[in-house]
């Protein structure tokens, strides 16, 4: 993995962005999902979001990618409006969702080509030289004519960071880019995520309730609980957190003698 | 009620809105041709069977419940105005723009749906790739190319089997050239044009509704079913109140 991500072509021209989250709420309804969150990641950085399920994080990468407004608040990509058009124009960026969100109607080539394809971002052998270099980097080549209905939840979700990878993005946003990945398979998508800045100039957001990805690639952590901002360390200091909520989270014992679940005998 | 008129405004603000991004990215039309192509293709060749079936059939029964009672007052040599009259300016139109709905309006909501459910539209607009310009101008474009010809088979087609009733059944007994004759000298230019001029809206109207009743789905699987329901409903209120409305205002 490590000797195929030089691959991917440096764009040189190409600077990595600011994210700036200021003051945002989002709610549903009557139903609170964030209150007042404050971030500020770093050009390049590498920043995690942790949190329990239910937390808001994915909710959260919604809004810096601009696919939702905030009820409160803004979000700014390199001092611009995400969801704005003219911003989008200006900046590639790129969110691999959970379940992949491939186009299911296209193949896998033509899933990952549909993004220079359609911007017209270079040449078409241009095209199928890029395309190619990310599905080797992914170890996909076998996958290339098979359309999405035909992959495993993990080859999906290789997929989908494929399709980012062929963006060159600034900004790559992951949700959850481990779960569903065999324990080997995630291992090498985190060294992904840790190398990707060294060879293309980008800002990495990553939402994750893997504990390994998070403290061992990111440069600094954040940690959402029901939809507030606990803490935004970096790794070596959120281990030492005086927050019982945090450390519960990151280090979860499985007690048999006290188990967390009441009411079992309903069942008996 | 309130919520009623709530969501019929809304549904109609969004059709419009959905409309007017997919026409101001017209330019890239040269660029979308291919897809402009192949929705042209699954919308009017495979739907060429069904049209067909229905349009003869609604000819011959219109030539079967006219000709018995034109019969009677030996009116019969005039059936061929009626039906090809009410096939060219009415149910051509009507029933081609039905089957439209039917066919390509509840697949495209159901598509469109589903892409928005599993989160595609989302990834096209992080994509920096329209969904108005890459899924619904497509289809809109070739609404409009297909739309005509496909009315005017269904026209032609209504007309013939108009003409095998009258031919065949004993009380009418209308013979081809007479019918044919008839359906010329009273049918004009304007009729056609009258009948195209619908279908186009029509077909316009079906298409835009299933697009936008699709990419405003919300939720997940069930909705998907709860959007095909809507689209069809909608167009079939929207084709018929239409029908009356564009025939006030052409005649």
């Amino acid at each position: 993995m490590k000797t195929t991500t030089h691959h991917i072509a440096r764009s040189s021209d190409r600077q990595p962005v600011s994210v700036e989250v200021k003051g945002l709420a989002k709610t549903f309804g009557l139903q609170h999902v964030l209150t007042d969150i404050n971030l500020a990641v770093k050009p390049g950085e590498i920043f995690a979001i942790m949190g329990p399920s239910g937390s808001g994080k994915s909710v959260l990468l919604r809004q810096i990618a601009g696919l939702d407004l905030p009820t409160a608040g803004t979000v700014l990509v390199d001092g611009h409006d995400p969801a704005d058009p003219d911003t989008r124009d200006r900046y590639a960026l790129a969110l691999v969702f959970q379940a992949g969100a491939l186009f299911n109607s296209l193949t896998v080539y033509d899933n990952l080509a549909l993004y220079p394809l359609e911007h017209r971002l270079c040449p078409k052998p241009e095209i199928r030289d890029r395309v190619m270099r990310a599905l080797k980097v992914l170890s996909l080549e076998a996958a290339l004519h098979k359309f999405p209905s035909e992959l495993s939840g993990g080859m999906k979700k290789r997929v989908a960071v494929a399709r980012a990878l062929v963006m060159e993005p600034q900004l790559i946003l992951f949700d959850e880019p481990t779960s569903e990945l065999d324990p080997v398979m995630a291992a090498t998508i985190s060294e992904l995520i840790a190398t990707l800045r060294q060879h293309i100039s980008v800002t990495t957001i990553v939402v994750t309730h893997d504990r390994d990805l998070a403290l061992t690639i990111a440069d600094r952590v954040a940690i959402l609980m029901r939809g507030k901002l606990v803490s935004v360390t970096t790794p070596a200091e959120l281990r030492t957190l005086p927050n019982s909520d945090v450390q519960d989270f990151l280090n979860p014992k499985i007690d048999l003698q006290n188990p967390r679940f009441k009411h079992l005998e309903v069942f008996s | 009620m309130k919520r009623i008129i709530h969501e019929t405004c809304d549904g109609i603000g969004s059709a419009v809105i959905l409309a007017w991004r997919a026409f101001a990215s017209l330019p890239t039309a040269p660029r979308i041709i291919k897809r402009v192509v192949e929705q042209a293709y699954l919308g009017s060749y495979t739907s060429l069977p069904i049209v067909g079936i229905l349009s003869f059939f609604i000819g011959a029964v219109l030539a079967l419940q006219a000709g018995i009672t034109m019969a009677d007052i030996s009116m019969q040599n005039m059936i061929g105005t009626l039906v090809g009259e009410s096939m060219t300016r009415e149910l051509g139109p009507v029933m081609v723009a039905i089957i439209l709905a039917g066919r390509v309006g509840s697949a495209t909501t159901a598509e469109l749906a589903s892409m928005r459910v599993y989160q595609e539209v989302d990834a096209l607009e992080t994509m920096n790739i329209p969904p108005e310009r890459f899924l619904v101008l497509p289809r809109l474009l070739a609404v409009l190319v297909f739309m005509p010809f496909l009315s005017m088979v269904g026209i032609v087609i209504g007309w013939i089997g108009g003409a095998v009733v009258c031919n065949y059944v004993q009380i009418i007994n209308v013979s081809p050239e007479i019918y044919f004759r008839s359906l010329h000298q009273y049918l004009s230019a304007t009729d056609l044009t009258h009948g195209l001029i619908k279908s186009e809206i029509f077909g316009f109207v079906v298409v835009l509704t299933a697009c936008n009743t699709g990419l405003r789905t919300r939720g997940g699987p069930r909705e998907i079913g709860a959007s095909v329901t809507r689209s069809v409903v909608i167009s079939l209120i929207l084709i018929l109140s239409l029908d009356y409305v564009i025939t006030k205002i052409l005649a």
